[in-house]
């Protein structure tokens, strides 16, 4: 798949210098501003589904002729309808986004196009029946930006997906990409790139935390004749997809992002590994690293510097593990992707015994803005320890599901209510999941806690990858602890005993409460056996295991006892317990 | 869940003295492949993605011949195979049904989807139909998380399922396969 892609008319002349990046950016901004009126339709994975295609297609046709004929370079960024990533707004899908003015069309079907365009041509504006309307007011919005789900966001991650084209590197250099490769290559020395990251308090955002400037350090630290930079896009926990997002809507800031990591630190090749079941992520990473090459920003001679840098692109098979750092390293290796002990952590020891700086996708995508827009104001973003913005997948029992950035430090409840619209008519929250599998169960009242790192830690809770998942009365805890546990217990790679027997143990235990077969015992047991495998296994899978069933443990222990001692389902969802039978 | 084995993994079978069954270079496209990968022993999982590619699953005796023409023991490429979900052992059906068991999807109830799906077909999950027209499999997430509950089936995806909708989308393929074949 990766090497039968053809690059097509895009390949362009490779940019040498100090100055090309920004040229070539002036250039195809004025051709993109030259455009009257563009067709931005969302290619995300979600509005794909939801049929964004056909009315990519329907657009085309419709307005077909407008194509003003322009010369060779500028040929596809005068198209009046192009596909660009995830706008986010998942659950109102097919989008549409209008520019200029950033109008926002939801719902979007093909047999609209006729009276999208008749009414944009009487009036301006997009027809009523395509706009989103507020569920409790009732009011209706023509820009996206007006929309309570956008408005309350922050999107600096975010700041391209749904804005380029993510098969068009032009489009990525017309909004200020490769500029922070640039300057990197050009004005600073490693040193100063990792002393810009470290200002910026950037901290990995797969899950753990860990102070990307210094992860860069360590990586540089020990004489090697070889370096690896690997990014992380094995995105496992179920209900997460922020980096599929960002691999599908921005995949050029990814590859942005490592390359300045492999300057830093003094690599000359990088990993991309993707989960396999992302297949158009794939696609169009692949794209973008052919681009990349033709462009000259990606290859023996990164914009005429000599700086080397290739990136390969790794599919990965399916198996949650792997995305454990030194699991991952296994698998790119080519064999069963089981972790191992660290130290030497992967900074020192690492792919093919190489020293190996492993970041997520989105802590990469955020590097080359830290460049642009400065540290200063990146750390500004955030709290006091930690910089900046998360993602985070917003779904479950809420009005408005779909993608979501804010500033750490943001409220859980600024997140569910405002951007998430709260619960569904007639229900109510009662808790959030967070972090996925390795996360937590927190309660309504706990909703003022901050995202933070600290914060969160504290609840028992983590801030994880980013899934955030919430539950309404009809969501039954025990049941949720169960599914998150019979997950983990499937994806155990079985190396360590902890996590093989435990989990075992433990999914035997919850099952058999969620079939009304409970003892008076079980829930201290529960919580003395999450506690020993929490401390004695091997990887971050087994240690983290433990947590959802923890924290339903502390907060709504009055669940278990119900299925324990009155043989009842409180929510009504364990089957074999349904309401109303004693 | 609950058994340790949630895939059906093939028996290697017993060896047969009467002849070497692969007495006869591996047929031409397969070559072709095994030729790319030579010499690479990192890339096992590659490899195999390859070889499924091709073949919609993993032939044991495509594994053989990987085996002895890269000169990587057999035991090292079937414990690869069977480490990662992505990899299967018999044909799959025509359609691959894949239900999504994520999160968004459990909350909305993905699991009586299974269920209904099941009963539906007549098979359990990672089985396939005897007219081998569909498979049955899941996935920990698709992550279009914002469709919940989600199937895909084939290459096209179904989403905000109710089980009742099961039977309509089943339907749909089975009329789709026989206009192809009327």
């Amino acid at each position: 798949m990766i090497s039968s892609e053809a690059v097509g008319p895009r390949s362009g002349t490779p940019l040498r210098g100090a100055h090309a990046v920004l040229h070539a950016r002036q250039q195809f901004e004025q051709t993109l501003a030259a455009v009257p009126r563009r067709y931005m339709v969302c290619a995300g994975t979600g509005c794909v589904s939801n049929g964004s295609l056909q009315v990519l297609e329907a657009l085309r046709q419709a307005t077909a002729g407008q194509v003003a004929h322009a010369d060779e370079a500028a040929a596809g960024l005068t198209a009046p309808v192009t596909i660009t990533g995830c706008h986010g707004f998942c659950a109102k899908g097919p989008l549409v986004r209008v520019e200029p003015h950033g109008m926002l069309c939801t719902g979007v079907r093909p047999e609209h196009v006729p009276d999208l365009l008749r009414a944009l041509k009487t009036t301006g504006e997009p027809p009523d029946d395509l706009l989103y309307r507020d569920p409790l007011t009732g009011q209706a919005h023509i820009r996206e930006h007006d929309v309570p789900f956008y408005r309350h966001q922050i999107r600096i991650t975010l700041h391209n997906c749904g804005v380029i084209d993510p098969e068009d590197i032009r489009t990525y250099i017309a909004r200020g990409g490769y500029a922070a490769l640039a300057r990197c290559l050009f004005d600073l020395t490693p040193d100063d790139v990792i002393g810009t990251v470290m200002t910026s308090r950037l901290r990995g955002r797969g899950g753990a935390g860990y102070p990307t400037g210094q992860k860069w350090e360590l990586t540089r630290r020990p004489a090697a004749a070889r370096r690896f930079v690997i990014c992380n896009g094995d995105e496992g926990d179920p209900g997460a997809f922020m980096d599929r997002s960002i691999m599908e809507g921005d995949p050029h800031a990814v590859l942005e992002g490592m390359i300045i990591a492999g300057f830093a630190i003094g690599a000359s090749e990088g990993y991309v590994y993707v989960r396999h079941e992302y297949p158009l992520a794939v696609h169009r990473l692949a794209r973008a690293v052919q681009e990349a090459n033709a462009w000259g920003v990606l290859g023996d001679s990164v914009l005429g510097t000599g700086f080397a840098f290739q990136i390969h692109i790794r599919e990965g098979a399916g198996a949650f593990v792997s995305g454990e750092e030194t699991a991952l390293i296994r698998s790119i290796q080519g064999e069963r992707a089981t972790p191992y002990m660290r130290p030497p952590y992967p900074s020192q020891r690492g792919l093919w015994g190489a020293p190996t700086c492993i970041n997520n996708v989105e802590t990469l995508a955020t590097v080359p803005l830290i460049f642009t827009r400065g540290a200063e104001w990146y750390a500004g973003l955030g709290t006091q320890s930690s910089g900046g913005t998360k993602v985070f997948a917003l779904t479950g029992a809420i009005q408005n599901t779909g993608l979501v950035e804010v500033p750490l430090g943001t409220s859980l409840r600024h997140i569910v209510e405002n951007i998430g619209g709260g619960a569904r008519p007639g229900r109510h929250v009662k808790a959030v999941q967070i972090g996925g599998p390795s996360g937590g169960c927190l309660p309504a009242v706990l909703l003022d806690t901050p995202v933070d790192y600290q914060d969160l830690q504290e609840t028992g809770a983590i801030m994880g990858s980013g899934g955030l998942v919430v539950a309404d009365d009809a969501t039954c805890m025990v049941d949720l602890a169960r599914y998150f546990l019979s997950f983990t217990q499937d994806e155990s790679c079985g190396k360590c005993v902890p996590c093989r027997i435990g989990t075992r143990k433990m999914l035997g235990t919850l099952e058999r409460i969620t079939r009304g077969e409970g003892r008076p015992e079980d829930p201290d047991d529960l919580e003395r056996l999450a506690r020993a495998v929490c401390s004695t296994s091997l990887c971050g899978l087994g240690r983290t295991a433990p947590n959802p069933v923890l924290t339903t443990l502390r907060y709504f222990r009055e669940e278990f006892e119900a299925h324990i001692h009155t043989r009842h389902c409180p929510a009504g969802a364990c089957d074999a317990l349904a309401r109303g039978q004693a | 869940m609950g058994a340790v084995a949630t895939r059906a993994a093939p028996r290697l079978p017993k060896t047969v003295y009467q002849s070497d069954p692969l007495a006869e270079s591996p047929a031409s496209d397969l070559q072709a492949i095994l030729d790319a990968f030579r010499g690479r022993h990192d890339a096992v999982v590659a490899l195999l993605q390859e070889i499924q590619g091709r073949y919609g699953y993993l032939p044991l005796r495509a594994l053989q011949y990987a085996a002895r023409e890269l000169a990587i023991p057999l035991s090292r490429i079937y414990g690869v195979a069977t480490f990662y979900n992505q990899f299967q052992f018999s044909p799959p059906g025509r359609y691959v049904i894949q239900i999504c068991r994520g999160t968004a999807c459990h909350v909305a109830g993905s699991s009586k989807l299974l269920t209904s799906t099941e009963a539906a077909l007549g098979i359990r999950q990672d089985e396939s139909t005897p007219d081998r027209l569909f498979s049955l499999r899941t996935v920990a997430c698709l992550g279009c998380c914002s469709l919940a509950p989600v199937i895909v089936v084939g290459r096209d995806v179904h989403g905000m399922l109710s089980p009742e909708r099961i039977g309509h989308i089943l339907e749909e393929y089975r009329q789709r396969v026989d206009e192809v074949e009327a």
